[in-house]
């Protein structure tokens, strides 16, 4: 069944990721009542199988599998390039914030099939003292031993990098 | 959880998969009900096991990337997302 969520929990979400987004350059989307409902969700996945999965495409519950959409999710960003809004119409561009129109878009995430074949990249060999982290939500890169805990620019937690260089 | 039937006006064959969570899955029944349309719908997050693989392969035959709102009209065509002119192309 689906988990029980108060409102108050939803409000103090909204809050806390309205300033985040906001202190970052993105934007939640400003129709409020869609945006909670959206917040509920997530805390709604976060309770049912243990992390934030995208309100808007099917979880498998199997969190190594979905980390590509625990929110905010890796599509996001190209989504908000060329849509102006991410897949759940959860964050939008300053477009939109203006009054454009926003509506469903095409689903970025490849199929489970087209998951399953992406080959895992090679690691290149490198001359740098530091392996380079790319976050592979905001594209965030820094050359340190390991990546950060969380990212300083979309806090994404630290699972969420890949070695780039 | 079979699918769940909602009463209204007959306007052909409409089977909408859902999730339970999802926005604009939101705004698709809220259009089908405003306009008082008979349809019927199926949570596809909250089935498990057997079902759930049943539904999924349903699913896929008519939208092999398995997203939703998938609305299959008549057995013929599938709209995917939530695309509100061709919704309401369909129950006018
Ligand atoms: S950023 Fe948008 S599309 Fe991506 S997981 Fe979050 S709500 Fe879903």
């Amino acid at each position: 069944m689906i988990p029980n969520v108060k409102d108050d929990e939803v409000d103090a979400f909204y809050e806390k990721l309205k300033k985040q987004a906001e202190s970052v350059g993105y934007h939640l989307n400003p129709d409020v009542k869609f945006t909670k409902e959206l917040l509920r969700s997530i805390l709604i996945n976060e309770k049912r199988y243990g992390y934030g999965a995208c309100p808007c495409r099917l979880a498998s519950g199997e969190k190594t599998e979905d980390r590509d959409i625990i929110c905010p999710c890796d599509y996001r960003d190209p989504d908000l390039d060329e849509y102006g809004t991410c897949y759940c119409g959860l964050y939008v561009s300053g477009e939109i914030l203006k009054g454009k129109k926003l509506t469903s878009i095409p689903e970025r995430r490849p199929s489970p099939e087209e998951r399953a074949s992406v080959e895992k990249s090679v690691e290149a060999p490198s001359v740098l003292k530091f392996p380079v982290w790319r976050c592979k939500v905001c594209g965030y890169l820094c050359a340190r031993d390991k990546p950060p805990e969380s990212c300083p620019i979309c806090k994404v937690s630290k699972e969420r990098f890949e070695r780039f260089i | 959880m079979p699918m769940q039937h909602v009463d209204g006006e007959n306007k052909g064959k409409l089977v909408l998969y859902a999730l339970s969570t999802c926005g604009w899955c939101k705004k698709t029944r809220m259009l089908l009900e405003e306009s008082g349309t008979e349809y019927e719908y199926i949570y596809v997050d909250l089935l498990e096991d057997d079902e759930l693989k049943e539904i999924v392969e349903q699913i896929k035959k008519w939208n092999p990337s398995l997203s939703f709102p998938t609305l299959v009209v008549n057995d013929e065509i599938a709209i995917v997302g939530f695309k509100e002119d061709e919704i309401r192309r369909v129950i006018k």
